[in-house]
């Protein structure tokens, strides 16, 4: 046990709540004046009506008008979180249990160098890459894998998850490796010895101790993709597209913001359930701290 | 322990294979970049330009073209925000590191949100607020914008580093008799410095990155580098929007190829949990 000097922490230049909030002061107002307040002003603006007062309609245009793109947003986000953890669990799962040294540097080396490239970048990447006339297509005829003729652009709903999965899985791949480098190697040993396939290892052994990072980090891809406008604009702006699309539309076009804060309203719903799951995560993880 | 059979020369090649395709997936798009940035002319069905050149080089860095004025643009909005961040993260993440708070639940709350809410609402209605009160198309609107958003990761990022600092050696300068600021200036912010730096240069590349809060708030007047590249990629002019993609991969590979060096595992550890 220690002692009740020792408890007392370090000794803070500081004394006191007062001054720890004073501290803090400044970040929340920032915070809280250009972040909460503009949210707060989303929930009223999408049921406010022209003249004042309470109305449904910018929600009964939202979904007369948008319905289908708001389902292909859903889809588009699922299906690439889904293959952003396959991805991340495949690489990470090699750099922690692959055989073959060289690989497993090989693969650090590699697998990171999307982390920090920027959507509107990745867009950019993907238009050029996936078009018709794009790298990847001429790679395909030039191997024989297509026929020329068959070569088509991938600049459609596939282009967007690709762009999507090019730039987030790196991200989730270095949680995750690194949540599974402090796994206990003696409990992937005892398994190893006991003739444990590497693949029965990751699955049994190692994913359910990373669980909550790789949820964590599912999650936080999952609402920053709900939110990205440049790739979908880039890629695939014409309908159906991803409600980002539709929301710079009702501005730029009708100055509609009663639509587009019922729009965003719909994606933050859409995010609602990962992020409540995240925000009790990362609390509990911080105030444990 | 593992038996030491000779790798099969199926399992090399599978291995091989793999990579080599993983390669291709990851420097495919970048090479692809690469190739427009230098070409001159290139139609269909060439599988290569026809001609690689620096016309368009040259055109995005003449004297007065708008790619020069658009990266000074986006410098300059991208060192007030580490600027202004910094000035109010630092204080909060000692705070939140050292300090007994109260509230401490919700504090924590607060600096989680901007990561995990669609950030699209928040831009959509700060554009109409800034519209109204004339901060819309100002340097200093977009900088306020970014600010918010790297403001969260630099408070993580400081605290995290503040953390990792020992706190028996605080004790110990303070036993040895020095005050508080002292120990502070001389003990806990010189150890607390790389996680410092590299906070910095997250919010630098967050805010030189930064797409759609610009694109809401910073029209018709400030167009940064994201903006100006977005611009001539919908105008069809891939060599341009090649070129300036390759200005804004630059920073963000180096910093890749960095990260470790600033951010210790023992921080990195306690970022973005």
């Amino acid at each position: 046990m220690t002692s009740a000097k020792a408890i007392s922490v370090s000794p803070p230049i500081l004394r006191g709540r007062g001054a720890a909030l004073l501290l803090i002061a400044p970040a929340l107002a920032v915070v809280g004046l250009f972040f909460v307040a503009p949210l707060a002003m989303s929930g009223i603006v999408a049921f406010r009506a022209a003249h004042g007062g309470f109305t449904l309609e910018h929600f009964a245009k939202a979904f007369d008008f948008y319905s289908t793109d708001l389902l292909f947003t859903l889809a588009i986000v699922l299906l690439s979180t889904i293959l952003i953890g396959m991805v991340a669990i495949a690489i990470a799962g090699y750099l922690t249990l692959g055989g073959h040294p060289r690989t497993v540097a090989a693969l650090r080396w590699l697998y990171r160098w999307p982390l920090f490239i920027p959507f509107v970048v990745a867009g950019q990447l993907m238009r050029t890459f996936l078009a018709k006339n794009g790298m990847l297509n001429h790679v395909l005829i030039g191997t024989g894998l297509i026929e020329p003729l068959s070569a088509q652009s991938l600049l459609d709903w596939r282009g967007i998850v690709v762009a999507f999965v090019w730039k987030q899985a790196p991200f989730v791949t270095l949680l995750l490796a690194g949540a599974m480098a402090s796994v206990e190697s003696q409990h992937i040993e005892a398994a190893r010895n006991l003739g444990a396939s590497r693949r029965r290892v990751l699955i049994d052994i190692v994913l359910p101790q990373v669980r909550g990072t790789l949820l964590v980090g599912l999650v936080l891809s999952f609402v920053t993709m709900l939110s990205v406008l440049s790739v979908p604009l880039m890629i695939n702006p014409n309908s159906p597209t991803m409600a980002t699309v539709d929301v710079a539309y009702r501005i730029s076009t009708f100055g509609d913001y009663g639509v587009a804060n019922a729009l965003c309203l719909l994606s933050l719903a859409l995010a609602a359930i990962g992020a409540v799951f995240y925000l009790r995560h990362a609390v509990a993880r911080a105030e444990g701290a | 322990m593992r038996t030491f059979a000779l790798p099969s020369p199926i399992q090399t090649l599978f291995r091989t294979l793999i990579l080599a395709l993983l390669a291709f997936a990851i420097f495919g798009p970048l090479l692809n970049l690469l190739l427009w940035a230098f070409a001159e002319r290139w139609y269909f069905p060439n599988k290569l330009p026809i001609e690689y050149g620096l016309t368009y080089w040259y055109r995005v860095f003449q004297p007065r073209g708008n790619a020069l004025a658009s990266l000074g643009t986006s410098v300059w909005i991208a060192v007030l925000t580490v600027v202004f961040s910094l000035a109010v993260a630092v204080p909060a993440g000692y705070a939140l590191a050292r300090l007994k708070l109260p509230w401490r639940g919700a504090i924590l709350l607060a600096f989680l949100l901007p990561q995990a809410v669609p950030n699209l609402p928040v831009y959509v209605n700060i554009a109409q607020v800034f519209y109204q009160i004339g901060l819309n198309g100002t340097i200093l609107g977009v900088v306020l914008v970014h600010a918010s958003h790297g403001l969260v990761l630099a408070v993580w990022i400081a605290s995290a580093a503040f953390a990792s600092v020992d706190a028996s050696l605080e004790e110990a300068s303070r036993n040895l008799g020095a005050s508080p600021w002292t120990c502070f200036r001389t003990v806990t912010l010189p150890l607390a410095i790389p996680g410092l730096i590299a906070s910095a240069i997250f919010v630098f590349l967050e805010s030189l990155d930064e797409f759609t809060g610009t694109y809401f708030v910073g029209v018709p007047d400030v167009t940064t580098l994201p903006l100006l590249m977005f611009n001539a990629t919908m105008g069809g002019n891939y060599q341009i929007s090649s070129i300036t993609a390759l200005l804004l991969l630059i920073p963000s590979i180096g910093f890749m190829l960095v990260v470790e060096r600033f951010l210790k595992a023992d921080v990195l550890a306690m970022v973005g949990r």
